[in-house]
Parts: structure tokens; sequence; C-alpha cells
């Protein structure tokens, strides 16, 4: 059965909150009741019917044709199934997921895979700062699953990460898994000022162009056996990524000014 | 039923008598595959029988590089043991003493499951702190470091309580070189077969023993049925024209793996004939009240 699917009829008036457009949500619901769900964000109401038009489909498999800047919270709380959208994304795309996959074909927002737990985010194009941050109030980022982004990230991508594995194709803003608490960071171009800022444990790959906080401190040994389980775990979400992994590192530990127990890795022609 | 003689060789009416056991499997990688042996020589040495060792191991099969996690050359080990709990504590001395000592060496799970056993989990300690974890999809690595670098470990490996041990054959044959070329024909043959292994010195052991003693709290003792220096003393198994037999035990992962294992060896043996090998093969039993695999011999004839 094809996918249960949104196409946008206009831009949207207002930013809207799609955290409802789950297949979780939208299971055993009809054409009718979905198109009354409120998405508004704004005094003005807003129903998905006034946004999209609906074709139903099976509710585990749903696409947005059509996005914008303004779609906020796309695939929040995610727990299963798939989501696709053909276009950009607000705020907050994939916030809490747990599991299932959110593929955007587009440019997202800030905050994207905030906290998430589980599953899979894919982002084509570029993303906006704090990817997999925590939100106000969180004290930790991603916490499991993986994010990939084909373009560039904004600043703190990775902040306060706790577990899991996030791949940027581009390059990275400032801050990048700056107070990382574990989990992996690669990011295949450059990073912006002080990337590993105060993180705790955990890895930051740098493929690209980095200038390391003078807190990180370089390490000697070989780390061969984990490069090549590394190059294997990224070989089918990034084929860019799984090469970087396999050149030679130097590695630093740090972030000294903290525990000190992260590790960042630059090709060893770099350093 | 009479006797089934095939190229010379009798196959006795008999049957293999094997008991459900716990086992797991790891994969132990090496920058070469002489390292990766050392390692895993040394993780399964004194493992013959859990009546003394705690454990009954042995190198499964090489592996080649694209099947390791690591893309090393490495060597898949199996444990066999009557508990889980003996099983978890020998697994732990076994990698840290053998495994974790090996130059280059990495070890993994080698058996997908549910229940688990400690792994990397366990010896992660030694790291004094330093050690990192590190979860790819569902399994979790331990990088612990050591002075030639890191030894990277995963958390866990699986457990299977479908495990089978105590598949044997018994060669018996007019000489002791005679047993031995038999033994060793039937060895080779059975180490192509994945899933079992054969964890007496060279596969082959010749002490066969039988359940009790009549001294007090020796829970094993000599097969006496079956010691040629003791026919005409007692109620031997052995015919006249035999003068030396071995044995042969099978641990496998599944009761078909065993079986596998049994007739891999059958086929090879009877291959070699009564004058160069086996001159009768028979199998070791308790009746058939203690466990509740029976592989019977002529079942695995080809």
């Amino acid at each position: 059965m094809s996918a249960l699917s949104f196409k946008l009829r206009a831009p949207p008036p207002q930013r809207l909150d799609l955290s409802a457009l789950v297949p979780a949500r939208l299971a055993g619901l009809d054409q009718a009741a979905i198109e009354r769900l409120p998405i508004g964000t704004t005094r003005a109401p807003l129903a998905v019917g006034e946004a999209f038009a609906v074709r139903m489909g099976e509710a585990a498999s749903i696409a947005f044709e059509g996005g914008s800047e303004r779609f906020d919270n796309v695939g929040a709380g995610l727990d299963g199934g798939d989501i696709v959208l053909e276009g950009d994304a607000g705020l907050f795309a994939g916030r809490g997921m747990t599991a299932g996959r959110l593929e955007i074909r587009g440019n997202a927002g800030a905050f994207a895979a905030s906290g998430l737990k589980g599953g899979c985010v894919e982002i084509g194009g570029d993303v906006q700062e704090h990817l997999g941050g925590p939100a106000a109030g969180k004290t930790r980022g991603v916490s499991g699953g993986v994010v990939v982004v084909r373009g560039r990230a904004g600043a703190r991508a990775g902040d306060r990460m706790r577990r899991g594995l996030i791949v940027i194709e581009g390059d990275a803003g400032e801050f990048a898994a700056a107070r990382m608490i574990a989990g992996t960071v690669v990011i295949c171009g450059a990073a912006g000022r002080l990337p590993g800022y105060l993180m705790r444990r955990g890895t930051l790959l740098i493929g690209g162009a980095a200038e390391p906080p003078p807190t990180f401190v370089a390490v000697g040994g070989t780390t061969e056996v984990f490069a090549a389980l590394l190059a294997r775990a990224l070989a089918p979400l990034s084929r860019l990524a799984a090469g970087l992994a396999e050149v030679p590192w130097q590695r630093l530990a740090g972030d000294m000014a903290t525990l000190g127990r992260g590790e960042m890795l630059l090709p060893r022609q770099k350093c | 039923m009479p006797d089934v003689i095939l190229n010379g060789v009798v196959i006795e009416d008999g049957f293999a008598e094997a008991f459900d056991m716990r086992a797991t499997a790891l994969v132990i990688t090496a920058p070469t595959l002489d390292w990766a042996r050392q390692a895993a020589v040394t993780a399964t040495g004194f493992a013959t029988s859990i009546i003394a060792c705690g454990v009954e191991a042995g190198i499964d099969r090489e592996l080649e590089p694209v099947e390791t996690p690591d893309g090393r050359v490495g060597l898949a080990v199996l444990f066999f043991s009557g508990s889980t709990t003996e099983l978890q504590k020998q697994l732990l001395a076994r990698v840290g003493q053998c495994v974790l000592t090996s130059p280059g060496s990495a070890c993994y799970a080698g058996l997908d499951g549910v229940e688990r056993l400690k792994l990397g989990d366990g010896l992660r300690y030694f790291g004094d702190g330093w050690q990192i974890a590190k979860r790819f999809g569902s399994k979790r690595f331990w990088r612990i470091p050591v002075m030639d670098g890191e030894f990277v470990c995963e958390g866990s490996t699986g457990l299977t309580k479908g495990a089978v041990g105590g598949g044997n054959l018994l060669l018996m044959a007019r000489s002791a070189e005679a047993a031995l070329a038999a033994a060793e024909t039937a060895v080779e043959a059975m180490r192509a077969v994945p899933g079992a292994i054969m964890p007496f010195p060279g596969g082959i052991v010749r002490s066969g023993s039988k359940v009790g003693s009549k001294y007090k709290g020796l829970p094993a003792s000599t097969n006496h049925a079956y010691c040629p220096t003791l026919r005409g003393m007692t109620a031997s198994a052995l015919g006249a024209d035999i003068g030396a037999v071995l044995e042969i035990v099978i641990d496998g992962l599944t009761p078909e793996s065993v079986a596998a294992a049994m007739r891999a060896g059958l086929v090879a043996t009877v291959a070699l004939g009564a004058e160069r090998g086996a001159a009768r093969i028979g199998a070791g039993n308790y009746g058939g009240k203690l466990g509740r695999h029976h592989f019977h011999l002529r079942d695995l004839l080809p």
C-alpha cells in the first residue's frame, strides 16, 4: 500500500506544529479525522486539511510533498515507521525520536534530532544550529540513534550528546560536539572554532580543517581495530565518512579542561 | 541386528549418548592468522572435559577477513559447559588471561541470541577507568588501553542452551598405530564441520572414562571395558583382534552439528579401511537413560 501523503496546498500562513503527523498518532484515523487535526501555533486555528491535501495510505509510511522552514516538529516522537519530507523542515525535526526513520530531503532548522533516542534521521541538505542538541530544560542531546546530514551543520552540532552517531558530510560550525558526554560525531568537512569544547568522553572525527582547542593533548598508539569497526559502522550511512575513518589519524585526548576522556581524530597529514 | 561392515570396517549397532549443554562462540582476530591462532589455542587450552576443566572448548574454524567484524583474519572458537554460571566464569577468565594478553588481538561475539554472557562488559575494568565504550547499532564494544595500543572487545556474546556435548566415536583398531591413523583421519574430516569441536588433545582422547570409580569422590575413572590390557581380566567390550582404542568426543552448537561431525568422521574412517585404520567403530553411551540425545551410528552412515 502507498504512503499516507500530505501535499502542501500553499506556503503555510503560520508556523506549523506537525508532531501529530506520525504513524502512531494517525493509525486508525480516517481521512476526515486526520484533516481535522489541529496543527496551528497561533490564535488563528489551522487544521491539517486546510494546509495539506491528504491522500490516504498506509499510516506506517508518511510522505510530505512540499516543505517549509515553518514545518516544526516533523517526526517528533516518532517511534516506528518512516516519514519522508520532500522539502525543508523547521525547528525540532525528529525531536525525541525513539525508532523509525525520518528523511528530510531539503534543509532543516535548528535543533533537528534534538534529544534523539533511537532510529535514524537523514537530512539531505544543510541543518542549522544545535543539531541533536538538548531542548530548553533538557540536560542531554542525542542519547541514541543515528543522524546523517548530507550538507553543512550550524553551530553546536552534537551538543551534550550522550550516545549514538552523528555524521555531517559537509562543514560544521563552531563548538561542534561541545560538552559531549559520549557517542560519536563525524564531520567530513571543516569544523568551526573550538570543536569538542568541554567534551568529557566520546569520539569526534574531523576530516577537514580544524583547530583543536589548546586543552586537547596529542596521544600515541594505534587504534586500527577501532578504525575498522568505525568504518564498517559508517559504510551503510555515508561512503564519504567511511572512507575518512580508514585514513591514518592523529589522535588527541580532551577536553582536559573537564574529564578529558574524549578523543578527537584528525587525518594525520593535517597535523 | 547383525553388524554392518563397510570397506572391512565393522559398524556396531550402537549409539552415542549426548547431553544438553550451554555454549557460546567467540571470534578472535589478530594482525596475522598465527597470532589469532596463538590467542585461540591459549584460550581453549586445558578445556578438554568439564569433569575437571570447567569448560570444554576448541577452535571451530578459520575466518576470512570478510567474516570478522574488524576485517582482519580470525578464528571462531566455541566454549561449552553444563551451567551458565560456570561458562560465564570461564569465559571471562580465559579471554582475560589469554586473549586480552595476546599481541594485537581483538575479541567479538560469535553467537547471536537474546540471552547474553558478559565479555568486554566484564573485562573493561582492566582499563582502570581509561576504557572507552563505543556502541554501533545494537552492539557495544569496549576499547581497553594496553601496551601495544587497544584491546577491542565486544561487550557481550550470545548464549545457547540448545548445545549438545558428548557425541562420540570409539575407533577400535588392531594396533595403536592404526587406531591413531583412524582417529587422525576422522578428526581431520570432522574439523571441516562448522559449529562443532573436538575438545581433547588433537581432537582425540585415549583415556575414555566411565561414570564413577571404586574410589570415593572420583566422578570418573578409566573405561575398563575398552582397555585392551584388561581384556581377559574383566568384562571387556573388545574382541581378540583389537589392540587399541581411541575415542573422539564432539561438542556442537546444535544436535545437527554433532551428527554432521560424527557422520564426517564415520565416512572418513570407513574410507581408510580396516587394515590401515579402525577395524570396528562403536559409540559410548550410558544405556540411554542419562542423555536425551542419541546418535545411532547406523543412522549416520552414508
